[in-house]
């Protein structure tokens, strides 16, 4: 039924400035499932990415044997026992749409958990706070030192923290370019300073953002510069779990004395004892109590720190949990909980991973190792001879993408009678050019098709060039037109 | 409109004393780091005058302190270019035609130089495909009137054809109507004659043998007894379906009578060895070479 809304009625009295300047975030520390977790996954993730580059994996004589390389002199990249090409970076596109489907997925199961756990920028403002609260001690202790001003300790404590942080910013910029060379030998390189200029500057480059975000910028990122947040508010639903106030459990708000007191008496009182600590420990500054909102980002660490209370005073746990207003209304109308983690959305979203990742599977699988493309020349486009047959000549492009040199025949169909020659190629089997390609490269040729007016009386017949590797019996077709004058 | 700024009494700023009906306009400065930073570009543009070059003067200009030049610094790059390419030029002219030609790098190396040289040097009269036209052969057939063997067109490239260098290839077709040599009635019977020869059609009336003689007597020392033509002496071959000046009998006629002597410029002074070696690897591998 609808009912008419009053212009006033959408007025929200606390709505703010559009503009708030900022203010300073002091998490406390805080331990419990979730932070351990959290501490898991930032181990997991760190250590993939400092040390994949010194990872090895032999490809044979010739090949780097780096697991995880992008090579961009040579235009190969190397992932484990995948070689790809330039011209195959379709596969990044499939990864990308992969990568974009289970962020979707994970946003219907769980609200922004890749936010909380797994994005770089938590990760590294993670590990930054990690530092900085080892230096200045805990949020009550930053938060006063902060007030008070300068002191020798705390001057000497900043610059430790810098430190720190900068040392980790350098390594974690480091840790990049050694995906883009033989990251040993770089290595080598850029302690004795003779590493390529490139290298230092994008280490500079991922140093000041590694800093800047982590060190400075922090929650703004997730609150003001991430698209992520927008996107996903209109891609979730009402079953997605999301850190959630149960305020059915929660309200009234009562502090722990006259609880007891209520309770004694015999009446329901709610458990929340205004303790602050969700507030205190949000790595984001917000309350977690006025619901689900964009700054929020689904650490789970208010559920640690509700905990942790909940013991203290004998209450039971969770009263904030990874929950759904669904379930609030529910448990208020005296109805058992659900959750749904197979619904329409979620098994979509999983058919569609399945049917794109397939698709990959399939493409890496029956990915071609040997290529042919061949180019018609243009001026001129036939050729008449002295005794009157006709030659067209091609460019073609030979790809052999196996780790070793190869011996390939071409064979020519279409005009009648035709013959083939390939310039500077004298070894002809059986009217066959023979031609070595060598390993993991292109070979351009210039083949020349010639074949006698008799017999081929159209203006243009399609011609066929057949490639065949001797060894391995691996062919590969490309087809153009042989044209007349 | 009045002049005179006064404080205005809402903002509690000065005025920049215009008014316009009744409206004011609050005197609202630059802020200092703007106004700062617009004096230091002006500043930065005195030293940028004195560094580099700024002022045209009657016939020259200010050159600047360390007399940079964008014409310059493209000399030097160019340099380098050739300092790079040096290398691969010398090791070019060092290695025999035949090897070139086996050795895939350098055949790709030639054919790309080759190719550039070919478009600056050659394409105005050969065509940019080296198609020619009359008068200027096709050079991706396989008629070739001085021979196309490597060594053959680089001979070509180096001295010309009638260029006037001492080693340029001489031998021209005679004039034999204009030097009296043949009538027009013989011309005729010739023309149809070298017609014949490869399979093209003859006029009525025409005397085999008479044009068999006529030919013997006057074309066979060049072209040879069968017209097959001498690449030594740049005789085209007759027997082929390829024709430079073309094989209408208008055209025979008109080659017998007025003779042919098509020109190619010498280029052995003109481009570097390196270059030549490129340019007849580039026209060998156009597909007619031999």
């Amino acid at each position: 039924m609808n009912k008419t809304v009053l212009p006033s009625d959408l007025e929200v009295p606390d709505d703010g400035p559009l503009y708030v300047a900022h203010k300073k975030v002091y998490p406390q520390k805080v331990s419990g499932t979730f932070r351990r977790i959290k501490w898991a996954l930032m181990g997991v993730c760190l250590g993939v990415y400092y040390f994949l580059p010194f990872v090895r994996w032999n490809r044979g004589l010739g090949a780097p044997d780096q697991a995880v390389l992008i090579d961009f002199p040579n235009r190969r990249f190397y992932f484990f026992f995948i070689e790809l090409w330039p011209q195959e970076v379709y596969y990044f596109t499939g990864l990308l749409i992969v990568a974009a489907l289970v962020l979707f997925l994970l946003n219907s199961i769980g609200g922004r958990i890749w936010c909380g756990y797994l994005c770089p920028q938590t990760v590294w403002t993670d590990l930054f706070y990690a530092v900085e609260r080892l230096i200045e001690g805990d949020r009550r202790e930053r938060m006063k030192k902060d007030a008070a001003g300068w002191t020798l300790e705390r001057v000497s404590e900043t610059v430790l923290k810098h430190s720190i942080w900068l040392m980790i910013a350098w390594w974690t910029g480091g840790a990049w370019v050694l995906y883009f060379a033989d990251a040993p030998t770089l290595v080598m390189q850029l302690i004795t300073f003779q590493g390529p200029m490139l290298a230092y500057i994008w280490i500079g480059i991922l140093t000041a953002t590694t800093y800047v975000l982590a060190g400075y910028m922090r929650e703004q990122v997730c609150v003001y510069m991430c698209p992520w947040p927008r996107i996903q508010a209109a891609l979730t639903d009402e079953w997605a779990l999301n850190v959630t106030y149960r305020y059915d459990r929660g309200e009234e708000r009562t502090s722990l004395k006259k609880a007891k007191e209520l309770r004694a008496r015999g009446e329901t009182v709610g458990d929340c004892v205004d303790c602050y600590q969700c507030v205190a420990v949000c790595p984001t500054g917000i309350d977690i109590r006025n619901g689900p909102q964009l700054d929020c980002i689904q650490c789970g660490l208010c559920i640690d720190a509700c905990d942790t209370v909940m013991e203290k005073i004998g209450r039971p746990k969770r009263l904030i949990g990874y929950d759904n207003d669904i379930n609030i209304k529910r448990r208020q109308e005296g109805k058992k909980e659900i959750y749904r983690l197979v619904r329409p959305r979620t098994v979509i979203y999983c058919g569609m991973i399945a049917v794109v990742g397939a698709i990959m599977l399939y493409a890496l699988l029956t990915r071609s190792l040997l290529d042919v493309n061949v180019l018609h020349d243009r001026n001129p486009v036939a050729v008449k001879l002295a005794d009157g047959s006709i030659r067209n000549a091609y460019t073609m492009r030979l790809l052999n993408k196996r780790g070793f040199d190869r011996v390939i025949a071409i064979d020519v169909d279409g005009p009648v009678n035709a013959t083939v020659h390939v310039v500077g190629v004298d070894s002809v089997t059986q009217d066959r050019p023979m031609i070595v390609l060598g390993r993991d490269q292109t070979t351009e040729l210039r083949v020349l098709v010639t074949a006698p007016l008799e017999g081929n009386p159209e203006k243009s017949v399609p011609v066929r060039f057949r490639i065949t590797d001797i060894g391995l019996g691996e062919t590969a077709v490309a087809t153009d037109n042989f044209v007349s004058p | 409109m009045t002049d005179h700024s006064e404080i205005d009494k809402v903002s509690g700023k000065s005025t920049t004393g215009h008014e316009w009906d009744g409206i004011k306009e609050l005197n609202t400065p630059l802020p200092r780091w703007w106004v700062w930073t617009f004096y230091a570009t002006i500043i930065w543009s005195i030293g940028y005058w004195i560094v580099y070059p700024a002022w045209p003067l009657i016939s020259t200009y200010t050159t600047g302190l360390f007399g940079y030049s964008t014409r310059a610094s493209v000399r030097v790059e160019l340099a380098n270019l050739e300092a790079i390419r040096g290398e691969k030029m010398v090791k070019l002219a060092a290695t025999p035609l035949a090897d070139i030609v086996k050795d895939p790098a350098l055949l790709a190396l030639a054919r790309a130089r080759g190719k550039a040289a070919f478009g600056d040097n050659c394409a105005p009269c050969h065509g940019t495909g080296g198609t020619g036209s009359k008068g200027y052969p096709n050079l991706n057939d396989d008629e070739w009137i001085w021979g196309g063997k490597l060594e053959q067109i680089e001979q070509t490239i180096q001295f010309g054809a009638r260029s006037g260098h001492a080693k340029t290839h001489e031998g021209a077709m005679l004039a034999f109507g204009k030097d009296g040599v043949l009538k027009p009635a013989e011309i005729v019977t010739v023309a149809n004659y070298v017609r014949s020869l490869s399979g093209l059609s003859t006029g009525a009336g025409y005397d085999a043998a008479a044009g068999k003689k006529l030919f013997a007597d006057n074309c066979a020392s060049c072209h040879g007894d069968a017209g097959k033509g001498n690449p030594e002496m740049g005789a085209p071959n007759l027997t082929d379906k390829i024709w430079l000046y073309g094989s209408d009998e208008a055209t025979l006629i008109d080659t017998i009578t007025n003779g042919r002597a098509g020109v190619m410029p010498a280029w052995v002074g003109r481009l570097d060895p390196a270059t030549i070696k490129a340019l007849t690897v580039y026209v060998h591998s156009l597909g007619g070479g031999q």
